[in-house]
């Protein structure tokens, strides 16, 4: 039973009054991948993570979870997904061990006999056995979020959906969620994660999609992405208008110079070749450099804004 | 039922082996009949609701004690005066005081904290994708209600029974008609007395649960309830309204008294349930409609 995509949506749109939130997005998310939902602040992500879970009804569009149609089999299908949304949220006078055991006995396939296991587990694996017993009131943000984790992982999970799971967390703690998620990923578990910080992102996905006011802009594997980068080579050399014409012959685009070095497009060239073509031209070669634009420069070009908030 | 009783793991055991665990002392329960204890937990546990059954358990106290202080019953009622004669009066008095207010107050808190208590905290979103199917989650919430206004109604017969036997003659009993019954018979009228309060409550509670699902402020939800009711009194009190009376959720409250007399009259109480259960019915319903279609953004 292999799934094909772990979520899949068409068309999914929602509507508050008279702002249209979450516009036509198409999702695809391979099963196995992790997948970085990326946007700024208020452009629509948690509201479609709410619509892929059943708890906001789409205006229009269809989704479906690990293959199965939403609207036919929720009821069968969220069970095998774990899900943080916008933030933990727990009863405050309850510890954390029995905020889990709540959730866990709301479970109605869940076992009464493998409860007790299977929180301390969750707990243990998030660093929180130490104050499982502690009010939940008395947690710090921090702690809170990895309570949040925890109950995502109650069960056994072929998908988790994570909704900026590293908020309110210091180094330390974004260190282990990132940990954490890469582990989940090993063990072949979907992980669709959403966040506003890209570097967050950028080392542990494996796919992103990328939502600016509503809209899905771009989505796809991280190495397509890649590709697509403009990657500059800078070549620092006493003769920068010579190293300029071995650059344009080896092919290279949007060459320029500047007082001590040239600097070009790569495209299909290989760097060691121009290096070699400019050593061959008597080119003086005093440093060379590969400029690749890293990706939060890359989701500035495709949300247009950047990364403000958007109305 | 269906899923809850085969065995839940099964198909889960080949992604991660449930840890065989040494047979623990676990109690293998349903999975809704753990939802339905876990809810009741909640409620029985927190101390805002304890100090709500205390002051309601206060009341039967506070009468016997008043009446035995002053040495006669205060009032020439018939209920209060039989309080003298028969503790078993000190409970059915406390009825008679507490359900104006304090027992539909009790219910308001609990029934009106159902949804938007969990709306407010924002656990209702993580009980939705446990999964909780919303008409699971309205029925286990319902249930958690009649249970409270089972216990409430308890504890304040209870209190009575011990407090009016310590203080007051156990004997046998005049019912309000006139006639003479043994103790026992008497417990059993009182007995009859706190189901037909409990049941006449459970119109409270779905009220108070359907404005539950409207709002994510608890106290409004609480606060909407207990208008309502004490609107529905108002207006039974007014006597141009006459008319209106009979369909009032409010009206038959009192009507157990029925209850101790010898026959006892039942067409009066028959329609009580009736129109209670009625009320039940629509504001479950109009729970149901307004929760299930409902964004779920807090």
């Amino acid at each position: 039973m292999t799934v094909a995509a772990a979520i899949s949506s068409a068309g999914l749109s929602k509507r508050f009054g008279k702002q249209l939130v979450v516009d036509a997005v198409d999702l695809h998310v391979p099963a196995g991948s992790v997948y970085g939902f990326l946007g700024p602040n208020g452009s629509g992500k948690t509201t479609t993570i709410r619509i892929l879970l059943g708890l906001v009804f789409p205006t229009a569009g269809t989704h479906a979870l690990l293959d199965k149609d939403f609207a036919a089999s929720a009821a069968d299908v969220l069970p095998r997904v774990g899900a943080l949304v916008e933030g933990p949220a727990f009863h405050p006078y309850l510890s954390g061990r029995a905020n889990l055991a709540r959730l866990d006995a709301a479970d109605s396939r869940a076992s009464a006999r493998t409860a007790r296991a299977r929180i301390g587990e969750a707990l243990e694996r998030v660093g929180l056995s130490a104050a499982a017993g502690k009010r939940y009131r008395n947690y710090s943000l921090g702690m809170r979020q990895r309570l949040g984790i925890a109950a995502a992982l109650l069960q056994p999970r072929e998908l988790l959906v994570l909704d900026e799971p590293t908020n309110g967390l210091d180094p330390q703690g974004t260190r282990e969620v990132r940990h954490l998620i890469t582990q989940l990923g090993r063990d072949g578990v979907t992980v669709f994660v959403s966040s506003h910080l890209l570097s967050e992102v950028e080392q542990v996905c494996s796919h992103v999609g990328v939502m600016s006011v509503g809209r899905m802009v771009w989505q796809g594997a991280l190495a397509e992405l890649a590709a697509q980068q403009r990657v500059r080579v800078r070549v620092v050399t006493g003769r920068p208008s010579d190293a300029a014409t071995v650059l344009r012959g080896m092919g290279l685009a949007e060459v320029a110079t500047d007082d001590d070095a040239a600097t070009g497009v790569l495209g299909q060239a290989v760097p060691e070749r121009v290096v070699t073509a400019l050593v061959a031209a008597g080119v003086g070669v005093r440093g060379f450099s590969v400029e690749r634009p890293n990706l939060e420069d890359v989701f500035v070009e495709l949300t247009g804004a950047g990364f403000d908030v958007s109305g | 039922m269906s899923r809850a009783d085969v065995e839940p793991d099964a198909h889960r055991s080949e992604t991660l082996p449930a840890p065989a665990l040494p047979a623990q002392a676990a109690p293998r329960l349903g999975g809704r009949a753990r939802f339905l204890r876990s809810e009741l937990l909640m409620v029985f546990r927190r101390r805002r609701n304890l100090a709500l059954l205390v002051v309601l358990g206060a009341v039967p106290i506070l009468i016997a004690v008043a009446v035995k202080a002053s040495g006669h019953s205060a009032r020439g009622d018939s209920i209060f005066g039989g309080i003298t004669d028969n503790g078993l009066f000190a409970a059915l008095a406390a009825f008679l005081v507490v359900m104006p207010l304090f027992l539909p107050l009790g219910v308001a808190v609990i029934a009106g904290d159902a949804v938007s208590g969990e709306a407010n905290t924002g656990t209702l979103r993580y009980l939705l994708t446990v999964p909780v199917s919303r008409t699971r989650l309205l029925a286990v919430k319902f249930g958690g209600i009649l249970v409270w206004c089972a216990a409430s109604v308890a504890v304040v017969a209870a209190c009575g029974v011990i407090v009016g036997a310590i203080l007051f003659p156990s004997g046998e009993l005049t019912l309000l008609s006139g006639r003479t019954v043994s103790y026992a018979a008497g417990g059993y009228r009182l007995l009859l007395v706190a189901g037909y309060v409990a049941l006449s409550l459970a119109m409270v509670g779905a009220l108070g649960l359907f404005v539950s699902t409207m709002t994510e402020v608890p106290v409004a939800a609480m606060a909407a309830t207990l208008t309502l009711t004490i609107v529905s009194e108002v207006l039974d009190a007014v006597p141009q309204l006459s008319a209106l009376h009979p369909w009032l959720p409010t009206h038959y409250w009192l009507q157990w008294v029925d209850l101790l007399r010898d026959p006892m009259a039942t067409a009066a109480v028959g329609h009580g349930l009736l129109v209670s259960s009625a009320y039940v019915l629509i504001f479950l319903s109009l729970a149901w409609a307004r929760f299930s279609g409902k964004d779920v953004t807090s």
